[in-house]
Order: structure tokens, then C-alpha cells, then sequence
């Protein structure tokens, strides 16, 4: 990355030379239908920085080899490299260990491997799992397979008009029955930051453990597993800046080394003989088969990124791109937004009187604005409000005020073409 | 009715008129035109089984059949997907089964609406196409039939 991407002021203070950061994304000079890009659905995947696509390149032209095996130079240099990245994520998210985090191909197959193997050796008849009204699918899923092959009890916390978990049903549905609180840190759909540190003590208060979908906020907010004290956190690279199909699972070393076997092949064992198979230690005993190698060498670049700039510059930058378009979209008559919790991070999700969702999506693109319009994978929350789906604006560092003014003049124009 | 007209000949009525349009805003801002004065389908046929449901908007489809021409009718609760249905029914209906299910509808590539053939877009043009299809097929045997 360019060395300019933190400018200091005259006081003193840091702050993001947003241009400085374009320059690192190079997609962001493509133009899109003849306008140059306006890149508004990050929550979907965010682009990546040069450092992040070197990082492939090389991996291709100066390392390739399959890791864990082999004494020779290249397989070292790429075990070497591989096992960086896990290095990286302990310190990104605060793992006591470095075998806490087991690789995956993102922040569902974290959450499959939790429900696969957690939860089919550990929940009986009549036990309860509780998850949100605004989880994504993938965090929705899962359970139900498993509760139903178990035949434990799925119950899910509501979500009030503001599009916020109401705790105080929480705390009815927490019982000694409960075995495991799966709920999402920030939501996709709405941006909502819900509040998980109270959500994992109470759960821990009743003996259940507790996992933590950071899909949408390792980006955005600082993760400290151990002072959230989750029992499993599952997050994916392709959305803080890093390729797509890698991910890490983190769990407590202590429930980890308790848990079965995910997948059963190459790496996870010890020793096989035709009797018995043992298994390999942590994390290896998660991570069956030649891994996707090179994505997680430039899944490193990828939060070294992130480390640079400071999650807090971040943060500031996206709070202030997320009132500023809040604000010009609410002026646009028949606007209603959906989701307007006290706590929300870069995520501007809304629905227009009398207009069609991919109506607006389609104009858009027209002019070369990328936004996501559907119901965000998460059908349930959107019969919560009644309605099919949402138009979403979701916002990364490198956005800019001048592009949001794009945004509301694009909806502008297409809500006067559509009525 | 058009039905002296060939399907292709429609078709490339339709890729002439197109060729007017300067830009996309145009031939969008026509297609929208076409949506908002496509006849509204009953509310009788706004039923699930009609459906030809897709990720995003929903689209209603019904055919008939007189005298060896299938009549279609459609709606959607999205405007360009409406727009984009009008095209389909001016080009498909009123012509016999076989000359549905020989139609290559090639037109919607040389207007560029290629990207609503997408997968990510199931319920725009794709869906469609193959949905009025499958009405013809089934007309087209039950002619048989009888």
C-alpha cells in the first residue's frame, strides 16, 4: 500500500487520506455502463487493495507447493506463509492461541462445522438453541438442520420497529434448556450493532455457550474475543478486503480439542490404519485436505491493511459516510428506512413508496452505482417489516460524500422515471 | 392483432425501434414506459400456482389457447420487469405453438438486454422466456391429444 493513506493535521491528529486509499483499490477506476464506479455493497464483499492481489500473483509465481508436506524449499516458504495469516487472525481478534483458529471457506462453513460437529454431539432432545430475527441465512439454516435431527428447539429473539434485538425476550428465552446462543454481530441487512458482550454474559449465566457471526463486523468494529469472552466466532476474509473462500472459525482451545471431527481426510489425522484413525492436533484436525493455499497467504496483506489504517479512522470515516447518506436519503420523498438502531455500522438499508426494489437496482447500475436490492438473505427479518426486500447501500473507507451525492441524485432521477 | 405478423418480423421491429435510442437512459425510460401501460392481469390470476418467482420481483403469467394461438397475459410488481414482459407478449402471443418454440427471441441481445438473461436476474427475461415456452408445449400436446 501507498505509505499515504494517514495524513496528520495541523493538531495533530490522524486522519485517512481517502484518495490515497482509492489509488490502492485498482477497480475502483473501472467504469461501469460509461460512469466511473460507485462501489455501494460492501456488505455483499468488499474490493481489494493491490497488496491483497500481488499477494495472489506472488503466491503463484514464487511459492506454490501444498503446505504441512514435503522438506523442499517451496513447500516450506508456503507453509511458512500460510501459517502467517493464522498468526495475523490470533492478534486481529485477540486469540489466546493461534490453534484457536481454524481455517475455513468463510463465516458459513464456520458456522456449519459449529453445528456439525458442536451441536450433533452435544445437543439432545428438548434442548434449545436460540438465534435473532435478523441473522442471514446461513446463521439460520444450520440450526434448524441440526435441531431437527436432534430434535432440540430452535427459538429466536424478536426485533423491535427499529430494527434492534429485544433483549428483554432474550431473557425469558434463556433457560438451563438453552445450549447455545447463535447470533449476528452486525446485521447485514440493517447494519444493527447488537449489544454481544450483554448477550454472551447472559448466556453464559445459564450454562450455554455462544457464537458470534462477525460476517459484517470484523471490518468495521475492534474484536476482542477474550473480553467478549464467546465460546466460537466465525468471520470471512472476502469481506474486510480479502479474497473470497477463505475464513476463520475461532473457538475456545479447551471446547475445540472436545469437539468431533469436521471433515475426515489428509492433514486432520495422525496415523491411519484400516482399524483405527487417530486425529491430528489443533487446528489441523478442523482443516481436512490441501486448504486454499493462496487465499490465505493474501488473506494477510488483507488485515495488515486494515491494521494500518486503524480500525478506529475507519470506523470514523464510515459513521460519517453513513449519517451523510442517511441524511439525503431520508430528504427523498416516500423514503422509509429500515433499520434505525441507536448502534449501526455502514450499512443503509431502505425501501421508496410505490417503487420496486430492483427497479431502482437496475437504474442504478445504469449509472454505474452497485447496490444490493433483495431481501439480503435473510427472509425472515423482512416479514418482520412486511415487505420483499430492501434497496442497501452498504459503505467501506474507500467511499466518498461525492459519491453518496451520486447516490441520492441516481434515486432521485429513477424514483421520477418510476412513478 | 399482429398475428399476420412472423415472430421475426416483430422482433425486428422492435430492434428498429430500439436502434433510435441514443443511450441507455432512453431505452430504459421506454421500457418503464411499456411497464406502466401494460394491461394490469386480474387479480384472480395473481395466485401462486401463476407464479414465476425469482429472487427479487414477482411475475404473474397466464396463456390461453383459441383457435391455434396462444394468448398470453402478465403482470409484474416490478415496472422494467413489466416493461420487458410487454416485449415478450407483443413478440410471442398470437402465434401458434410451434412458432413459440422455434422462436430464438435473439432480439433481446441486439437491443442489449442481454444482461436480464442473467442468472443473478431468474426472474426477468430467462424465466419468462422458458415459462411462455412451457405454455406453448403443453397447448401444442394437448392439440394432439384431442
Amino acid at each position: 500500500m501507498s505509505n499515504e493513506t494517514i495524513a496528520e493535521t495541523a493538531a495533530g491528529n490522524k486522519v485517512l487520506d481517502i484518495e490515497a486509499i482509492r489509488n490502492d483499490f485498482p477497480i475502483l477506476n473501472r467504469l461501469v455502463k460509461g460512469h466511473p464506479l460507485v462501489y455501494l455493497d460492501n456488505a455483499a464483499t468488499s474490493q481489494k487493495p493491490a497488496a491483497v492481489i500481488d499477494a495472489l500473483v506472488y503466491y503463484y509465481t514464487q511459492l506454490n507447493a501444498n503446505v504441512h508436506r514435503g522438506i523442499h524449499t517451496l513447500a516450506e516458504e508456503a507453509t511458512a506463509a500460510f501459517e502467517a495469516t493464522r498468526d495475523a487472525l490470533r492478534q486481529f481478534i485477540n486469540a489466546a492461541h493461534r490453534e484457536e483458529i481454524i481455517y475455513t471457506k468463510g463465516t458459513t462453513e464456520g458456522i456449519n462445522l459449529v453445528a456439525y460437529t458442536w451441536g450433533r454431539k452435544n445437543l439432545q432432545e428438548g434442548d434449545e438453541v436460540i438465534i435473532s430475527g435478523m441473522e442471514h441465512h446461513s446463521n439460520i439454516v444450520p440450526w434448524q438442520i441440526v435441531c431437527e435431527e436432534k430434535k432440540a428447539v430452535l427459538k429466536v429473539i424478536p426485533v423491535n420497529e427499529k430494527g434492534e434485538l429485544i433483549l428483554e425476550v432474550y431473557d425469558q428465552l434463556l433457560s438451563e434448556r438453552t445450549k447455545l446462543v447463535s447470533v449476528v454481530h452486525v446485521s447485514n441487512a440493517m447494519g444493527t450493532i447488537n449489544p454481544v458482550k450483554t448477550i454472551i454474559d447472559k448466556a453464559h449465566a445459564k450454562g450455554a455457550l455462544v457464537l458470534i457471526d462477525g460476517a459484517q463486523s470484523s471490518m468495521h468494529l475492534d474484536i476482542d474475543v477474550q473480553e467478549l469472552d464467546c465460546d466460537f466466532f466465525a468471520l470471512s476474509a472476502h469481506k474486510m478486503f480479502g479474497p473470497t473462500g477463505a475464513g476463520a472459525l475461532y473457538g475456545k482451545k479447551h471446547i475445540l480439542e472436545a469437539m468431533p471431527v469436521f471433515n475426515g481426510g489428509g492433514e486432520m489425522i495422525k496415523e491411519v490404519t484400516f482399524e483405527k484413525t487417530t486425529y491430528n492436533e489443533l487446528p489441523y484436525k478442523f482443516e481436512a485436505g490441501t486448504p486454499n493455499i493462496a487465499d490465505f497467504v493474501a488473506f494477510k496483506p488483507a488485515i495488515e491493511y486494515i491494521n494500518t489504517l486503524g480500525k478506529e479512522n475507519i470506523r470514523k470515516h464510515e459513521d460519517e459516510l453513513l449519517s451523510y447518506a442517511t441524511r439525503k436519503v431520508t430528504e427523498l420523498e416516500g423514503v422509509r428506512i429500515i433499520g434505525e438502531a441507536a448502534e449501526k455500522a455502514s450499512v443503509l438499508s431502505f425501501v421508496i413508496d410505490g417503487v420496486h426494489p430492483q427497479d431502482i437496482g437496475i437504474l442504478l447500475d445504469n449509472k454505474g452505482i452497485a447496490v444490493r436490492t433483495g431481501h439480503h438473505c435473510a427472509e425472515p427479518l423482512m416479514n418482520r417489516f412486511c415487505i420483499p426486500g430492501t434497496i442497501r447501500a452498504s459503505f467501506a473507507v474507500y467511499n466518498t460524500l461525492e459519491e453518496i451525492d451520486k447516490l441520492a441524485d441516481g434515486l432521485k432521477k429513477a424514483i421520477r422515471l418510476l412513478r | 392483432m399482429a398475428a399476420h405478423k412472423s415472430i421475426e418480423e416483430i422482433e425486428e421491429e422492435i430492434v428498429d425501434e430500439f436502434s433510435l435510442f441514443d443511450s441507455w437512459d432512453d431505452k430504459y425510460e421506454y421500457i418503464i414506459d411499456l411497464g406502466k401501460k401494460l394491461q394490469p392481469l386480474d387479480d384472480a390470476f395473481k395466485k401462486d400456482e401463476n407464479k414465476v418467482k425469482g429472487c427479487q420481483s414477482t411475475v404473474w403469467l397466464v396463456a390461453d389457447y383459441q383457435d391455434g394461438h396462444v394468448i398470453y397475459k402478465a403482470e409484474s410488481d416490478a415496472v422494467i420487469v413489466k416493461g420487458l414482459i410487454s416485449m415478450l407478449i407483443r413478440v410471442l402471443s398470437n402465434h401458434t405453438p410451434d412458432e413459440i418454440l422455434n422462436a430464438d427471441m435473439d432480439f433481446i441481445n441486439k437491443i442489449g438486454m442481454t444482461s436480464h438473461l442473467a442468472q443473478t436476474r431468474s426472474n426477468g427475461l430467462r424465466a419468462m422466456v422458458k415459462q411462455m415456452k412451457h405454455y406453448a408445449l403443453a397447448f401444442k400436446s394437448l392439440k394432439f391429444d384431442a
